[in-house]
């Protein structure tokens, strides 16, 4: 890929990139994204959620799962800072705190290919049974 | 906080918090007048002036989750630590304008880290929102503004997967060349 350095670049890469946008518009409809929000108030930052961002940006593109990829506030667990939320398609949010790196590599492969559960999950929105 | 880069990620959080639709970050680093001056600017609901006198204690959050509220008083010591400043201006209504002066030799200084990828985090996460982006060095100057790069993208969303890693390269190239200290 040729280097962008300005936005007359930028216009050039554009129809390169369309057709690839086009393709997959038209396969499917936005609801069947993969919904990751990072938590990235002070106490996240702090903690190495810009990093794990960053990683979830470049790795989800890279591996071609089609997801979105937004920022939310602090919800409240600092201490397992940084903490992300994953929603796949038709299914309950989950809330996985001390992601690193590492972690977001396991999630990615086991939870958002697989759906199988990571440890680590915080029972943000646990329902028992009686409350059902 | 490791370095100056996120802070300023930190501080917009505020910005969208307050519902702003165009949030200005400029970097001017003045190597004759020894400033690093970071301005963040935005278009929000505003701070009270209670609220305001308040925001550098760090036992002040408009938050709910939790009773403290660091991301403010984290920057202050950091650009006090270095013989700089941190102010506030603000308007009910018209929006908010955070100035940090830090000394610019001051070895206390930050490094700025990441800019490129925390501007892209934030134009990717909030698609809604403009950025616009300058970092000079002395009369150099570099000028990202999410109002003309969604022009030259004609319809093609900011947030698109495929448009993220150029949106940092092209910002990373340009700051090459301002020979940021």
């Amino acid at each position: 890929m040729a280097k962008v350095k300005s936005l007359a670049d930028l216009k050039k890469m554009k129809e390169q990139l369309q057709s690839k946008v086009d393709l997959r518009e038209k396969g499917e409809d936005p609801e069947s994204r993969v919904q990751i929000k990072v938590a990235m108030a002070t106490c996240g930052i702090a903690s190495g959620a810009k990093t794990v961002m960053d990683y979830f940006l470049e790795e989800l593109d890279k591996r071609s799962i089609d997801a979105v990829i937004t920022q939310t506030g602090c919800m409240g667990y600092c201490y397992a800072e940084p903490t992300i939320e994953v929603k796949l398609p038709g299914q309950e949010p989950v809330v996985i705190g001390y992601v690193d790196v590492k972690k977001a590599d396991e999630i990615i492969e086991k939870y958002i290919k697989n759906g199988e559960l990571v440890d680590g999950i915080i029972p943000m929105n646990y329902n028992t049974i009686d409350n059902q | 906080m490791k370095d100056l880069s996120l802070h300023i990620l930190d501080i917009a959080q505020n910005s969208i918090t307050a519902k702003a639709s165009l949030i200005q970050i400029a970097i001017a680093e003045d190597t004759v007048a020894d400033t690093y001056t970071i301005t963040i600017t935005d278009n929000g609901c505003g701070i009270p002036p209670e609220m305001l006198a308040k925001v550098t204690d760090p036992y002040t959050t408009s938050r709910t989750t939790r009773k403290v509220g660091l991301g403010i008083p984290l920057f202050k010591q950091n650009a006090e630590r270095t013989g700089g400043q941190l102010t506030l201006e603000s308007e009910v209504g018209k929006g908010t304008v955070l100035t940090a002066v830090f000394v610019h030799s001051n070895i206390d200084r930050p490094i700025l880290g990441d800019i490129a990828g925390v501007v892209v985090i934030l134009v990717s996460a909030n698609p809604k929102i403009d950025f616009v982006y300058s970092h000079s060095v002395n009369s150099n100057r570099y000028v990202f503004d999410t109002r003309e790069v969604r022009e030259a993208l004609d319809g093609l969303p900011l947030n698109e997967p495929s448009v993220i890693p150029l949106l940092k390269e092209m910002i990373a190239s340009n700051l090459e060349e301002l020979q940021i200290g």
